[in-house]
């Protein structure tokens, strides 16, 4: 595919976006940022080159972090805007038509399932909450010796199994604490998404992260719900628990249709 | 910002909860990509594209996962020793506790072997 030309790069889609919603946005293409309607709907929309969007350029440019980091930064960000203006369904990344006309046959036909999600997550914002096991009480050494009587090899085993026991404990409770903290939070939500939990390294943290959970929560709750959080984190001293968030509704915006289309992994939740 | 009447996605920012409250920190970019780039960045299974009519040129985003160096750069590798990865669903867990005590089960059945084999080991 010769990487010539333009495509039309699309960050969401909402049923109308105001005019001047739009105006100074930064774009991952550096273009000015549109909104472009057909079906009843407004998609903000956005004119990139092939070059660097393009099939190939994009694979090429998917596997360096910083553009990567950077574009999906500004994709986030575009979206975010929309969401200030009213229920919004976030695209994916580098989502990329052939042109205009390709946005704009794929709202019309797909308005029916835009009107459905958009209905789904209207007055509701996603939150993210995360739940870390703190590693300091991992490490506490609390092994009393019964020196004397033992071997050092068999003292050595006993406390190796003891240490062993305790952990296990331990991450019993964990699963145990974070089980309970989605189901608290969840019957608070009218949609709940359980993650993968995020590795330590891509969340910046030596905590292993126990729970990745996404709710989507009606904007007056919001209150209730960060109440909640805090609540949670209190009764769980050996956990810390990290609220993220008021997010566009990433996590349950997506028509069925839509995700099978782009493949849906995991969609069966 | 959750004590706003009004909330408007699109700032985000992180609160934690643990001794108290920390101040709010900017969206860590795993927190990000999960979520623009489909459900959180799961790896594994291939990229089924069925457009209709509609020329899309790239959907094929699950790249940046199927590339495993990529995904190994980001730390983002735990599908392949994780077994939340796959649903974290309840049943999971419990098989994850199960096999866990299986385990715990065989080490100390193994080191009691080892105690009666080698009273005398040395220590390290």
């Amino acid at each position: 595919m010769a990487p010539h030309g333009t495509g039309t790069w699309v960050y969401a889609v909402a049923s109308a976006i105001p005019r001047d919603a739009l105006a100074d946005v930064a774009g991952v293409g550096g273009n000015s940022v549109r909104a472009l309607e057909a079906g009843g709907l407004a998609a903000a929309v956005e004119t990139v080159s092939l070059e660097d969007f393009g099939e190939q350029p994009l694979r090429e440019h998917l596997e360096d972090l910083d553009w990567l980091d950077k574009t999906a930064r500004l994709h986030h960000q575009v979206v975010g805007v929309v969401a200030g203006h009213g229920p919004v369904v976030p695209m994916r990344l580098a989502l990329v038509f052939r042109d205009d006309d390709g946005v704009a046959r794929m709202l019309a036909e797909r308005r029916g399932d835009f009107a459905a999600s958009l209905e789904r997550v209207t007055a509701r914002v996603e939150w993210g909450v995360k739940v870390y096991a703190l590693p300091e009480r991992r490490a506490e050494p609390k092994h009393e010796v019964e020196a004397g009587s033992q071997s050092p090899g068999l003292a050595y085993l006993n406390r190796r199994r003891a240490e062993l026991a305790k952990r296990d404990a331990e991450v019993q409770a964990d699963v145990a604490a974070a089980e309970q903290v989605h189901a608290e939070l969840q019957a608070l939500a009218a949609a709940a998404q359980l993650r993968p939990p995020q590795h330590p390294r891509l969340a910046g943290r030596s905590e292993r992260n126990i729970l990745n959970g996404a709710y989507l929560v009606d904007v007056e709750r919001a209150d209730e719900f960060a109440a909640a959080v805090r609540r949670l984190a209190a009764r769980y001293g050996d956990l810390r628990v990290e609220l993220t968030g008021p997010w566009p509704p990433y996590s349950f915006a997506a028509a069925p249709e839509l995700a099978a289309m782009t493949g849906g992994l995991d969609d069966a939740r | 910002m959750t004590s706003q009447s009004v909330v408007r996605p699109g700032a985000n920012a992180a609160q934690s909860y643990d001794a108290g409250l920390s101040g709010p920190e900017p969206a860590n970019l795993g927190d990000i990509l999960e979520r623009v780039l489909d459900k959180g960045i799961v790896i594994a299974g291939d990229i089924r594209v069925n457009l209709l009519d509609i020329e899309l040129l790239t959907v094929k985003l699950r790249l940046i996962v199927a590339s495993v160096q990529t995904a190994r750069e980001l730390g983002v590798n735990w599908w392949e020793s994780d077994p939340w990865l796959t649903a974290g669903g309840d049943g999971d867990v419990r098989e994850l506790r199960e096999e866990n005590r299986r385990l715990q089960e065989r080490v100390a059945e193994l080191e009691d072997g080892m105690v009666e084999a080698g009273q005398d080991e040395d220590e390290r």
